[in-house]
């Protein structure tokens, strides 16, 4: 157990926003949140999975919506606070903890302001070790742990709570309410029992998302590349380099897709690079070859600074290197793939580990 | 004819321009009240071309005056910041990431009223009158008379913050409202941020444009006077008093704008050194480089496009220490002419290495000569070394390929360097090379811009790109812009409905040069 203040959320924010792999929402807000909440109700204790009895109720907190309206439409703040009371209200026994849904961007931080503000420790663990775009592409769905009940909460004072036969239902109503209620809602989902959660969760991931955001700071302070920083934390690979060119985006069903083009430079020079995107980036491909493909994490990172950039925050010209990151391991199983591989997303490719990939390329 | 003027927090550089060449310039220090400056450099301009004063067609002024005040935190007045956005927003208070002593600086006028829209254009809450009234009445109470005002989604639909803004006129017919749907873009907080940054900038806007609108009428000048913004483009002397956050980093701008002019160069890095920093910067097709990551002034966090610029503590008044050797960031600025040895001052500064290295030849005052001449010749060649190796080192960072790239030299401190430097394939250092800002200045082009919801219903995505470009380009024409020079720098379209009634946001800015200028030229 160690306790977390405003003082951290810089670099857990930072990690957070490399692992949002271009989505999971602008992690400045995140971080901003969870700093304004740490402030007025104190710290929050951060508590590794193990410490967790079988019987706690586990309840993950989130924001939903279009990462374009989260940066401009700001919570109320009271919203996830009624989603817990909702939830608490409807299983008759009070939450012991809460967690991340997700480790990249925007939701690693979203539960912090709920651990604050009711006292909650959080637990040390997300449901991705990533950013995915749908609420059933978490690992609790490879066990089929239910999503619901499942509340919902905006700025207005609305509450929904939604019992669905399965997760992918609760994605299509949840996607439609958070639609109606301007795009952006705070959500308590997934009740899990300790027992549930040490199986189907990723552990570590919020230390992680630290350690990853101090490799950065540090090496900005020591001179050195803050790319090689990320690659030794995190066991990832160079895919390419170059400058952006044309982007294309369209929103689709309360999602940003589209594309963005790549001009190699240095050792990539007159090749290309595509990268398409549904909030995160889904395939990284050249002329030649797919470099990396969901659910293995493809991360964009300013070449210079090692800033990771977001979909929405592309912009022609930038000077970018793509980073891959191996996934979790049950990604990789046949119901993980089901849930978040290539052909989830609509590509006609057969999902290949990123190692071997670049195993492939090197031969 | 056209002048160029630079008004830096040192000294204002001045050119007078026919065409492509530079006929007349000064260097001479920026006065407290910034008019008295601007009058010698134009007096000295025009003692130099008498004709000039019938015909100059354009005086263009690129000044730092405003993002100085703001990391000075000085001269800024209280300012009332109305966020219309409740019930929504309310975690986040509007200057919640704001450095403490701006923030005292502003005083806590902050104000959270009902009011705004969704992403869809739907109205997120109805504003209520009386609120507005109420919180109309408290501006009054604190006497406060500059105002900012931002609603959600005001880039999507701007009625809520006209309506608030009305409903304050009320009773304030006189305050200076800022509205943020005209200063920045979607992201409320970096478009908050630039409209309170606007709005606590409005008196010494007025009082500072006044200055330079005098100056011209001091010296006779009946010609227009246009202000430079952050993308090298101009603005009406009327437009800038209302709006000096966007000068905010022209400086930059403007010298390596200068700089590509001067030089012939479009692709090239631009080291422009001053008497305090040397900013290093890259030129893509003539044109900054831009901040992919958001951009702080004076800590504030702002979503403003803003040239990529790095800044060391190396110009030509920095002080050189020795034992252990170290060279700035401390810097003499604009005492120079009294501090350095060279001038009988007291204080080693990089100046002094350059002349003792031989880079140049001023004349010496009082002994400087023989102060010089006393230096360690060890010292000297170990400071020469360490100047260029800041210099490298700060150019490597700022490039984006290993390539040997050719670097432009600016500025008045650019004396001292002189030496070939590593990871560079050739040194320009052009004529005019102390005057590259005001030069800069001096060439700004004229824009026009289109910034509008478009249904996409009956027109296509393409359809409606075209038709836009074809609005911004007649805009940027009837701003002044010569036709055939005007081209389409920046797209940007973002969707904003759920299908199946789709909607995008389309802004497109068109830039051309002043027409008046190529005029000036075939005469």
């Amino acid at each position: 157990m160690r306790l977390i203040t405003a003082d951290d959320m810089e670099e857990i924010a930072l990690g957070a926003a490399v692992l949002g792999t271009g989505g999971g929402g602008d992690p400045y807000i995140g971080k901003l949140l969870a700093i304004e909440a740490l402030r007025r109700h104190g710290p929050v204790q951060l508590l590794d999975i193990d410490a967790l009895d079988d019987d706690d109720l586990i309840v993950p907190a989130a924001m939903m919506g279009a990462p374009t309206v989260m940066i401009e439409k700001i919570p109320q703040g009271d919203e996830i606070i009624r989603a817990f009371r909702e939830m608490e209200s409807y299983l008759g026994r009070s939450i012991t903890a809460t967690m991340s849904i997700e480790a990249g961007g925007l939701n690693s931080t979203t539960p912090f302001s709920v651990a604050a503000a009711l006292g909650l420790p959080l637990i040390d663990a997300d449901g991705m070790g990533r950013a995915f775009p749908e609420i059933q592409m978490v690992t609790m769905s490879i066990d089929d742990i239910s999503a619901t009940p499942f509340t919902l909460a905006d700025d207005k004072g609305n509450t929904l709570l939604i019992n669905t036969v399965d997760n992918l239902w609760t994605e299509r109503f949840a996607r439609t309410a958070v639609i109606e209620m301007g795009c952006s809602a705070m959500l308590a989902c997934f009740p899990m029992t300790g027992r549930q959660l040490k199986q189907a969760a990723v552990p570590g991931t919020i230390s992680l998302c630290q350690r990853i955001g101090r490799a950065i700071r540090q090496a900005h302070n020591d001179g050195q590349s803050p790319i090689e920083a990320v690659l030794e934390v995190t066991g990832g690979y160079r895919l390419f380099g170059g400058k952006i060119g044309d982007i294309q985006r369209r929103t689709v069903r309360g999602f940003t897709r589209g594309q963005a083009v790549i001009a190699g430079s240095g050792r990539w020079t007159n090749q290309q690079c595509t990268l398409q995107f549904q909030n995160e980036f889904l395939v990284a491909q050249t002329e030649r070859a797919v470099l990396a493909s969901v659910p293995d994490l493809i991360t964009i990172l300013d070449a210079e600074t090692g800033e990771p950039i977001t979909t929405e925050s592309l912009r022609y010209g930038f000077r970018v290197e793509v980073l891959g990151i191996p996934c979790n391991e049950r990604w990789r199983t046949p119901k993980g793939l089901s849930l978040v591989g290539p052909q989830y997303f609509g590509y006609d490719f057969p999902y290949v580990p990123l190692e071997e990939r670049v195993q492939q390329r090197e031969q | 004819m056209r002048v160029g003027i630079d008004v830096g927090g040192t000294n204002t550089d001045a050119v007078l321009m026919q065409g492509n060449s530079v006929l007349a310039k000064i260097k001479t220090p920026t006065t407290p009240d910034v008019f008295s400056g601007i009058v010698t450099a134009l007096r000295f301009l025009i003692e130099r071309e008498p004709s000039a004063l019938e015909r100059i067609s354009a005086v263009m002024i690129g000044t730092t005056h405003f993002t100085n005040a703001i990391v000075e935190r000085r001269r800024l007045q209280p300012t009332a910041v109305v966020r219309v956005g409740l019930p929504a927003t309310a975690a986040l208070p509007p200057m919640v990431d704001w450095p403490e002593d701006l923030c005292a600086a502003l005083g806590d006028h902050r104000f959270l009223v009902h009011g705004g829209h969704e992403f869809d254009g739907r109205e997120l809450s109805p504003i209520d009158p009386e609120e507005i009234r109420g919180v109309a009445r408290e501006i009054v109470r604190r006497e406060l008379r500059a105002v900012a005002i931002t609603a959600v989604f005001s880039p999507v639909n701007n009625a809520a913050e006209q309506q608030v803004a009305e409903l304050i006129r009320e009773l304030l017919p006189d305050v200076a409202i800022s509205l943020s749907h005209e200063i920045g873009r979607v992201s409320l907080l970096e478009r908050e941020n630039a409209a309170i940054l606007n709005a606590c900038l409005q008196e010494l806007a007025a009082k500072t444009v006044s200055a330079f609108q005098q100056s011209l009428v001091e010296v006779g000048i009946a010609a227009p006077l246009y202000i430079t913004q952050n993308d090298g483009t101009l603005m009406s002397a009327e437009y800038a008093a209302r709006y000096p956050v966007l000068t905010f980093s022209s400086g930059p701008t403007n010298s390596m704008r200068g700089a590509a002019f001067l030089s012939g160069l479009k692709d090239a890095m631009v080291v422009d050194i001053g008497g305090t920093t040397t900013d290093v910067g890259a030129l893509i097709q003539g044109f900054p480089r831009e901040a992919s990551v958001a951009v702080r002034v004076g800590g504030v966090r702002t979503n403003f496009r803003m040239p990529d610029v790095l800044s060391i503590g190396l110009g030509g008044g920095s002080i050189v220490k020795s034992q252990p050797l170290t060279i700035g960031p401390q810097s003499v600025g604009y005492e120079l002419h009294q501090k350095a040895l060279l001038f009988g001052g007291d204080v080693l500064t990089t100046t002094d290495i350059a002349s003792a290295a031989g880079y140049f030849d001023l004349r010496a005052r009082k002994g400087g000569r023989a102060k010089l001449a006393a230096l360690d010749p060890a010292l000297v060649a170990a400071a020469v070394d360490q100047i260029h190796a800041l210099t490298e080192d700060a150019i490597d960072r700022m490039k984006l390929v290993a390539d040997d790239l050719p670097v432009i030299l600016v500025g008045g401190g650019s004396i001292l360097i002189d030496r070939p430097l590593k990871g560079v394939s050739e040194t320009i250092k052009p004529e005019h090379f102390e005057a590259a800002n005001a030069v800069g200045a001096a060439i700004g082009q004229i824009s026009g811009e289109v910034d509008r919801i478009f249904s996409l219903d009956e027109l296509s995505r393409d359809a409606a790109l075209e038709q836009a470009k074809d609005e911004a380009r007649a805009k940027a024409i009837a701003a002044g812009a010569l036709a055939e020079t005007v081209a389409i720098v920046d797209i940007e379209d973002v969707p904003l409905a759920y299908l199946p009634s789709s909607a995008t946001r389309i802004r497109v800015k068109a830039v051309g040069d002043l027409a008046i200028i190529r005029e000036g030229v075939s005469s």
